[in-house]
């Protein structure tokens, strides 16, 4: 013979599980109706991060071993180092265009990232160093030529001057570490420095 | 390291210093050397060129022709490989060095650009010392370095060639002391810019080769030569 209370505890415990059971059920429900609300709302237009101004990208071309300004209209974070990194990614998708006159794969996306230091034994508190890492991608595919790697080593740090004044010397990294030269000619062991895009001996990070 | 190499430029280029005279430089005499450096070699191949060569031997061909011609011409000429073999940048130097040449010219081909690129270092000029630093070396021959980039640039001109000139930064030339160049043979292009010779034909290897000889005759009679001061 069961007792009363048993049954009466028996009878609780069901409505409470029916009821819980229930429940998750409407809670399951409501989940996937908001995932699907979600989709359907999701933005396609990638958002405006900042304004459009005008850069000046000092421009190799191999055919004539120069370098020329040019100026283009282009979205410039206040940001310094991703200032850094947007202009020298809008000059590397110059050199990745069909009509580029310094041809070089990879784009924007081969400059990985900017960092900027204080200058070493700089004159002006001000002055900086810009280490520009470059991704291994785009050292592999860069034709190689003591003329061609020149120039877009040289025209890094003239679009940095022109760009960011503060900044007085750059270093090359490729994949986060130092690489003697980037396809066999030019040398990413040396400070480079944008005043005259030329090295200085004995400089280390 | 370093003041060993210091002590070898001293050698190389200072025995002068014992005469008296300092700002002459060591190519003044009747000895008239040409060092020719075949840029990269063994485990460094260089460039690929579109014909499938690597630059490495491209290198090493235009610098046989070379040879060629300026030891037909009666020059000396000591070069930094004959074969392909791997040569450290500092070894390259210390060739060039010991030689006491009057003209050192680093050879290299690409597959990018137009005609002959002619590259000086980028090092600004200064004056001799008693100990020069290695790696910069190069620095109390630039003025010469210089002039001797105006005479090739004249005769590679001449011989109908399409040149560009710049100051790079060169690793390896910046150790030398002696005028040097850098001369990077490019694809020969029509007004059109469409390609009319690759870097690795052998007409156009011998074309260049022929100026470039040429270039150092008239160089070795040039008043700039042993005229020519650091600023």
């Amino acid at each position: 013979m069961i007792p009363r209370y048993q049954k009466i505890l028996f009878v609780i415990l069901l409505i409470a599980a029916l009821g819980m059971g229930l429940k998750l059920w409407q809670l399951r429900e409501r989940a996937h109706k908001r995932l699907l609300t979600g989709q359907t709302v999701a933005p396609t237009a990638a958002p405006v991060v900042a304004p459009a101004e005008q850069a000046t990208l000092v421009v190799a071309n191999d055919l004539d071993n120069s370098l020329v300004p040019q100026v283009h209209s282009l979205p410039l974070p206040a940001d310094p180092g991703a200032r850094a990194r947007a202009v020298l990614g809008k000059l590397l998708d110059l050199y990745a265009a069909p009509e580029s006159t310094h041809q070089v794969t990879g784009g924007a996306a081969s400059v990985a990232q900017v960092f900027l230091l204080r200058a070493q034994g700089a004159r002006d508190p001000g002055d900086q160093l810009a280490v520009v890492n470059l991704t291994g991608t785009f050292a592999a595919s860069h034709p190689a030529g003591l003329e061609t790697e020149s120039l877009t080593v040289l025209s890094i740090c003239a679009t940095l001057r022109s760009n960011l004044p503060n900044v007085t010397e750059v270093r090359f990294l490729v994949d986060g570490v130092e690489r003697p030269t980037l396809a066999g000619h030019a040398d990413l062991t040396r400070t480079y420095l944008t005043s005259e895009a030329a090295p200085v001996e004995g400089t280390r990070l | 390291m370093h003041w060993s190499r210091a002590i070898a430029v001293l050698v190389a280029g200072g025995l002068s210093l014992q005469s008296g005279a300092q700002q002459a430089p060591p190519t003044s005499g009747t000895r008239f050397v040409v060092v020719i450096d075949a840029a990269h070699g063994g485990d460094d191949t260089g460039a690929h060129l579109s014909s499938g060569q690597l630059e490495k031997a491209a290198n090493l061909a235009l610098s046989v022709r070379l040879r060629s011609l300026l030891a037909a011409r009666g020059f000396q000429v000591v070069t930094t490989r004959e074969n392909d073999a791997s040569v450290d940048l500092n070894h390259r130097a210390e060739i060039a060095n010991h030689a006491s040449a009057a003209v050192c010219l680093s050879l290299h081909v690409t597959e990018s650009g137009s005609g002959v690129h002619l590259f000086a270092s980028s090092l600004a000029p200064a004056p001799p010392t008693r100990f020069m630093p290695w790696k910069t070396a190069q620095a109390a021959w630039e003025t010469r370095s210089l002039a001797l980039a105006g005479a090739v640039n004249s005769a590679l001109t001449h011989a109908g060639l399409n040149v560009t000139l710049g100051r790079i930064p060169l690793p390896g030339v910046e150790s030398m002391t002696c005028p040097a160049l850098a001369v990077e043979l490019g694809p020969q292009r029509d007004p059109d810019k469409k390609i009319t010779a690759e870097p690795d034909n052998p007409d156009y290897q011998a074309q260049v080769a022929t100026a470039l000889a040429a270039a150092v005759l008239e160089w070795r009679y040039d008043p700039s030569r042993t005229e020519a001061r650091q600023q």
